[in-house]
């Protein structure tokens, strides 16, 4: 850090990501206590270990090789080869990957990467609860956490992604890079997992399985809500020069950006956060005629639907891109239970799902013709460029992989719990050892309380 | 053509300011953002007065008496 401008600079950013990367942790304690609150009492404890377990699993595996694909492929197979050079000093055992006075920023930014991958794992897990094996899951979160999220983000939300240079692909806030890869990829699994036992009755008629808690399902809705402002901060470059960004900028000016380089402002993405939120639990309240669960819900969905272009939406345009969205991912929901039986405990598919690749084919429309880097030479953000980039992340890098890993599981006897284990609940011998430890220790005071009177 | 009113970044930051889409239609976006809001509350109290006659159709005595209980 060579002059105080440097320095100040280098310090502002490293504290900016810090801050985010601690907000963005109450998305996965969301997460926890929504699922928890969805799955029933006598379930409770494998659903909570089941999510968070991911942490561990895919932190480290996400330094051990997640970050290295982030660097190594923004060009490769499309455009170029793997980016040795690039990603080297991303490698577990580069020297910048470690305390290092002369890399500030390389620890942090990396976490905030790594808070993604913990959300895209999180949001199948919800989907898969109350049947699905723990081991199985965690196979599943290291996948889409360590290799196939990161591999969109490297592809379509970097400043040298190919699905940028070549198709103007613009996803500001991960509509489609993290919700829906991560739709794409629950619905994968459950297409293969099937649906918990009750779901639907004999007629194929979907039976309700209501949140045992809903107060804990709120609150967890609105932990994630919290943890989604620290999201969108960390998708934005906080403050940089156009030397620094050295596209086609000219002057003095230094501006924060997008993660493409192109610039935007925290004010822009705080009004439009604020306004899609809005339109989605004023639309969803209405289609889903007041329920808690899906008004909630649908808050998250409008902004995810319109997260793609929220670095450059005005406010009206995210409070009814916020709207809209949320009411067809509800009706998409439902008519998709119906017709191919699938039970998705928390929705996952519609709100993650739809919603993002909605969000990211929209966006296409509104921006269309706009610059999607600062760079010469990339295509500029268009319909048919953001379709095909929400088919790669739903349908790509999403469904596929997550379906062909389940039918090796399924094969193999790996992926659903047995018949008798999901009737009496996965906590069953868990909470017969809590019981028999209860009764314990309360004769055991019993007995005191006897021998001294 | 672009929404946003720029074809490329090749500018100076210094001389740009907005850069949404569609500037110009601010008026018909509020007007089409305040048709929403109003649209909202009649749909709404409609969907709550629907609720209220359901509810007050399908009260059962007995539960009601227990539900008093409840608290």
């Amino acid at each position: 850090m060579d002059g105080n401008l440097n320095a100040l600079t280098t310090i502002f950013t490293e504290f900016y990501y810090w801050v985010t990367v601690v907000f963005m942790f109450l998305i996965h304690v969301g997460f926890c206590m929504y699922e928890v609150g969805v799955s029933r009492r006598k379930n409770h404890m494998h659903t909570l270990m089941k999510n968070v377990m991911i942490i561990p699993l895919v932190t480290i595996t996400f330094f051990f090789f997640g970050w290295w694909i982030y660097w190594a492929f923004p060009a490769f197979p499309v455009i170029g080869g793997i980016d040795f050079a690039a990603g080297k000093a991303n490698l577990p055992w580069s020297d910048t990957m470690a305390t290092n006075t002369s890399d500030r920023i390389t620890g942090v930014f990396w976490a905030a990467f790594l808070l993604f991958s913990w959300t895209a794992a999180s949001i199948v897990s919800g989907s898969v609860i109350e049947r699905i094996r723990s081991s199985a899951l965690w196979i599943h979160a290291i996948l889409i956490g360590s290799v196939w999220w990161i591999i969109d983000a490297a592809w379509g939300w970097s400043a040298t992604g190919w699905m940028v240079q070549k198709l103007g692909y613009h996803d500001a806030y991960a509509s489609g890079v993290i919700h829906a890869i991560a739709g794409g990829y629950a619905l994968g699994i459950l297409l293969v997992l099937g649906p918990r036992i009750g779901k639907f009755a004999p007629d194929g008629t979907p039976r309700d399985i209501p949140p045992h808690n809903p107060w804990m399902v709120t609150i967890g809705l609105f932990m994630i809500y919290t943890g989604f402002w620290g999201f969108y901060a960390a998708c934005n470059i906080p403050l940089i020069s156009p030397e620094g960004i050295g596209g086609e900028i000219t002057g003095t000016v230094w501006t924060a950006t997008n993660i493409y380089l192109a610039p935007t402002t925290l004010g822009a993405i705080t009004f439009n956060f604020l306004m899609s939120l809005s339109g989605g639990l004023m639309a969803t309240y209405i289609i889903s005629k007041g329920d808690p669960f899906w008004t909630f819900s649908g808050g998250l969905a409008g902004i995810i639907g319109a997260s793609a272009g929220n670095d450059l939406y005005h406010p009206i345009q995210a409070l009814l891109v916020g709207a809209i969205v949320p009411v067809i991912a509800y009706k998409l929901h439902y008519y998709v239970e119906r017709r191919f039986k699938i039970d998705d405990a928390v929705g996952a598919v519609a709100v993650h799902g739809y919603s993002g690749f909605l969000g990211v084919v929209i966006a296409g429309f509104i921006l269309w013709g706009a610059p999607s880097s600062p760079y010469e030479g990339f295509a500029t953000i268009n319909p048919l460029g953001q379709f095909i980039g929400a088919v790669i992340m739903f349908f790509g890098l999403g469904f596929i992989p997550a379906y062909v890993v389940a039918k090796i599981q399924m094969a193999r006897g790996t992926l659903r719990i047995p018949l008798e284990i999901e009737l009496q609940g996965l906590d069953f011998t868990d909470n017969l050892i809590y019981e028999e430890a209860v009764a314990e220790i309360t004769a055991a005071h019993h007995e005191q309380l006897n021998a001294g009177t | 053509m672009s929404t946003i009113g720029y074809e490329s970044w090749a500018v100076d930051l210094a001389d740009v300011g907005a850069i949404y889409p569609f500037q110009g239609w601010e008026i018909p976006m509020v007007i089409a953002g305040v048709a929403f809001w109003l649209w909202w509350h009649v749909a709404q109290s409609r969907l709550e007065k629907e609720h209220m006659a359901n509810s007050a159709k399908s009260a059962d005595p007995k539960k009601v008496a227990e539900a008093l209980d409840r608290y």
